[in-house]
């Protein structure tokens, strides 16, 4: 019973392990390497907002006795993004338990023009969870309770706080799962997964949160509740109010509820890692498997030989296949059916083969199999930090140009980065470009940015797919709107927060035209 | 090469137990029909030639005594260094171990395990399976010997209902050549126990003329850690459980075992039984070239019966029951705080 326990330790709870690393691995970083945002962006200037008093702290601790953060110690988590590239000298911590608290503390700060930032598991990767200067972070927590679900609708009602991977284990008791899935929901809340759209694994199959969440609550910088907590497919009346904080990053609103339509589980998955000699061969396996695979591909990743290396040589992983392919690609199917699936997917990757698309590769059935497929995909993102620090972008790009931008900026980077990677949801068109160096080096940013923006815009991409423009890329938001559709944003912003004190500097430029 | 025995066998200074002995190892080598055979081709006398040196370094050296074991030593070299001479083609010297490997289905270990409302068992319908973690390691060392050239087969056993036959493809598509399956009716397999796997391996070793049996050394889903063992002792072989390494020098296998507190290093003579553990190795990904080829080969299937096995269960599950769910942690602030709570719950 022992041995097999640890070996279950070993193997299957690798992602818990995996979370604890990630997090020691992370505070033994925090207080000495990371410089104030404030310090490494000196040319921004704090908004005129009030700054904290004892007396505000008093009814904070009235408001929410017990739930009031303020040692230093204490806040260097909440102060600092996953990605230890911003740090904010916030003084106090909020978490509230309920909704009304949230309003009576949004209210008050209103009042007071106090900043404040959302905060929920902080896995954030643009810098938009954290302070930037001393905004006082309202960290969602503690509200982590699951309302309710419908089993014959598959409707979830929960409050913001639930990570996303014990949501995931609830509705998997009722065979559901939920409609999005990312590397970080060991501790990413779902009510930042909304606030920032976020997009992920399953968006292929399940389509973008605007589709999925049938209704949320949030809470108004002025304290006011907007209820919109429905839980129909269909209700056309009126403004669809709830999309307009879906991707808001936090300066809107504060999403306090969520109900969302969670599909059923799939009964059989089949997870395929297949090695490939070029990227045009990954775009061909793309289109034969939309065809082959039709409606059960649920998921279709790529990597390229850097990221593998990646996986291999920072995270210890041993790669399923051999190492030594340009590209691989990962597909997942998912049905109802697994001897039906088995069989298209058997058929589908023969038909690869023989016609040399891929040379070689391994395909599981087995859950354990495929979460530790999974896990070579999912983990990139942790394994770079063990270079030191990360230049992250994700962008869209149309296929036809999609890899070329690696090519690019590999060869304009070259000498000053540890290594350019590049990997992603290929069946989205979206980008994963990581960049990384043993430390944080102006040259490198210079050359990487504003030239990797411009690259996208000039292929009519996206410059953030699914990670949100945050802190770190608001003032390249004319890289892919018009000025118009900035405008309108900003009216928005001046009618639901016209003292804006929810998440400043953020989402919105430094200056709109 | 047999008229060169037979040869042997008409001098008198050859004792005619030895030549028994020669005869009834071609017997357990398969070749009894080649005894009275003259015109053999020289690629089934390189064969018989390995099967000879390995057969005879495995089951003489520990039952002949010792003048005759020496005798035949000779004379086995003599036959070893003509039959390359009559076939100058069979350069290659290979190893003519066969190994058996147990590989048992079990419940993911990825899966949640429910227990059944009326508490005789956990819910296996609609679950997915897979190979025991365990059995996995055990094929994998299997198929490394092959690659090593120390096997020349390896043969996958899985005892259990129909859907045995997809673990039994994921060991072909592992390296297993071919495959054994012993059908159990799902009622029966409810009920099955090690000591009825280990008699099938077992009966199997012996009709299959294996050299090695490699297991995992326990399930993960039962944790009995007894199949290797009972097949080791039913086979009256020596066991190496819980193998971290496994090497072999000429005749032996050296292995090193976890035990409590470190490792022990120990040498068995073939023929052997070896269980798993964990370390052994890491097992492979079947490669999608592999998975095609393991389609096409063999699998036979065997009743209980067909081995002269008796299913009958020996043991009655009384019950079977979830864990005690443990309880949430308390946070204290300080020294004082823990040695009040200690107090207020009776254990200071």
């Amino acid at each position: 019973m022992k041995a097999s326990y640890a070996l279950r330790r070993l193997l299957s709870n690798n992602y818990s392990l995996q979370c604890q690393t990630k997090r020691t691995f992370y505070r033994s970083f925090l207080r000495q390497t990371v410089p104030l945002t404030s310090v490494r962006y000196p040319n921004l200037k704090r908004g005129g907002y009030s700054a904290l008093t004892d007396k505000d702290l008093s009814v904070f601790e009235k408001l929410i006795p017990g739930r009031v953060l303020t040692g230093s110690s204490e806040l260097d988590g909440y102060n600092t993004d996953w990605l230890k590239t911003c740090r904010g000298s916030s003084q106090v911590v909020l978490r509230p338990k309920t909704t009304e608290e949230v309003s009576a503390i949004l209210k008050y700060c209103n009042e007071r023009k106090l900043a404040v930032v959302p905060q929920g598991g902080n896995t954030g990767l643009v810098g938009g969870s954290v302070p930037v200067f001393d905004e006082i972070v309202v960290s969602t927590q503690l509200m982590n309770q699951i309302i309710s679900l419908d089993e014959i609708s598959g409707t979830l009602v929960c409050e913001a706080g639930c990570i996303l991977g014990n949501l995931s284990d609830h509705v998997a008791e009722s065979n559901l799962i939920m409609p999005l899935d990312l590397g970080a929901k060991g501790s990413c809340h779902i009510g930042g997964n909304l606030a920032t759209n976020a997009g992920g694994l399953r968006l292929l199959r399940y389509g973008s949160l605007h589709g999925s969440v049938l209704g949320l609550e949030a809470v108004l910088a002025s304290g006011e509740v907007v209820d919109c907590l429905s839980t129909l497919r269909k209700d056309n009346t009126g403004y669809d109010v709830k999309q307009l904080f879906i991707g808001s990053e936090g300066t809107l609103g504060l999403i306090t509820k969520a109900s969302i339509l969670c599909p059923q589980k799939p009964n059989a998955v089949n997870v395929a890692f297949l090695g490939c000699d070029s990227f045009e061969r990954v775009l061909d396996i793309f289109k034969e498997s939309k065809m082959k695979l039709g409606e059960i591909l649920s998921a279709f990743e790529f990597l390229d030989a850097d990221a593998i290396a990646v996986a291999r040589d920072n995270l210890k992983l041993s790669i399923p296949i051999d190492d030594s392919f340009p590209f691989y690609v990962l597909i997942e199917s998912s049905g109802s059916d697994g001897t039906h699936d088995e069989e298209k997917m058997n058929g589908f990757l023969e038909d690869m083969m023989n016609r040399g698309y891929v040379i070689d590769g391994t395909v599981a059935s087995e859950p354990a199999k495929i979460q530790y497929i999974w896990s070579v995909r999912e983990r990139i993102a942790e394994g770079l930090m063990h270079d030191g620090y990360c230049y992250k972008y994700d962008v869209s790009i149309p296929l036809s140009h999609y890899y070329g931008l690696v090519e690019a900026v590999r060869e304009r980077t070259q000498g000053n980065t540890t290594r350019v990677i590049g990997y992603g949801h290929v069946g989205d068109s979206n980008l994963h470009l990581n960049a990384t160096s043993p430390e944080y080096s102006q040259t490198t940013m210079d050359l990487l940015e504003p030239f990797l923006y411009d690259w996208v815009a000039k292929h009519r991409g996206s410059i953030s797919a699914e990670h949100g423009l945050g802190f770190k890329k608001r003032d390249f938001i004319y890289h892919s709107k018009s000025e118009s559709a900035v405008r309108t944003m900003n009216q928005m912003k001046q009618v639901l927060d016209p003292n804006g004190i929810l998440n400043p500097y953020k989402l919105l430029p430094t200056v709109v035209r | 090469m047999f008229r060169y025995l037979f040869m042997l066998a008409q001098e008198t200074t050859f004792r005619s137990r030895s030549l028994d002995k020669m005869k009834s190892i071609l017997d357990n080598c398969g070749f009894s029909y080649l005894w009275s055979f003259q015109n053999t081709s020289p690629n089934i006398k390189s064969i018989i030639k390995q099967r000879l040196e390995d057969q005879f370094t495995q089951s003489w050296s520990g039952k002949c005594n010792f003048i005759d074991d020496l005798s035949i030593t000779i004379k086995i070299k003599v036959v070893v260094i003509r039959a390359p001479i009559n076939s100058p083609g069979s350069k290659v010297k290979m190893s003519a171990l066969r190994v058996l490997v147990g590989c048992k289905r079990v419940i993911d270990y990825a899966v949640k395990i429910r227990v059944k409302p009326d508490k005789t068992g956990v819910v296996t319908d609609g679950v997915k399976h897979s190979m025991n973690p365990f059995d996995e390691i055990a094929i994998e060392e299997a198929v490394r010997l092959k690659e090593k050239k120390i096997a020349s087969e390896v043969i996958a056993v899985s005892c259990g209902p129909k859907q045995c036959q997809e673990t039994l493809r994921t060991a072909l598509a592992m390296g297993a050549d071919r495959a054994i399956h012993v059908n159990i009716d799902p009622k029966d397999y409810e009920n099955l126990q090690p000591i009825h796997v280990s008699k099938f391996l077992a009966k199997i070793a012996q009709d299959e003329k294996a050299d090695i049996v490699i297991v995992g050394k326990q399930a993960i889903d039962d944790d009995c850690n007894q199949t290797g063992q009972m097949t080791a002792a039913l086979l009256d072989w020596p066991q190496a459980t819980f193998a971290s390494k496994v090497e072999k020098n000429n005749g032996d296998l050296t292995v090193i075992r976890e035990i409590d507190g470190g490792l022990e290093t120990i040498k068995v003579k073939l023929p052997a039984v070896l269980t798993a553990d964990l370390r052994l190795n890491e097992p492979r990904y079947a490669t999608l070239p592999n998975i095609m080829k393991a389609k096409k080969k063999p699998m036979a299937s065997k009743t209980p019966a067909d081995l002269g096995v008796d299913v009958t269960s020996r043991l009655e599950i009384v019950s079977v029951e979830d864990p005690p769910v443990r309880e949430a942690g308390q946070k204290v602030e300080s020294v004082e705080d823990l040695v009040t709570k200690l107090k207020d719950a009776g254990l200071v």
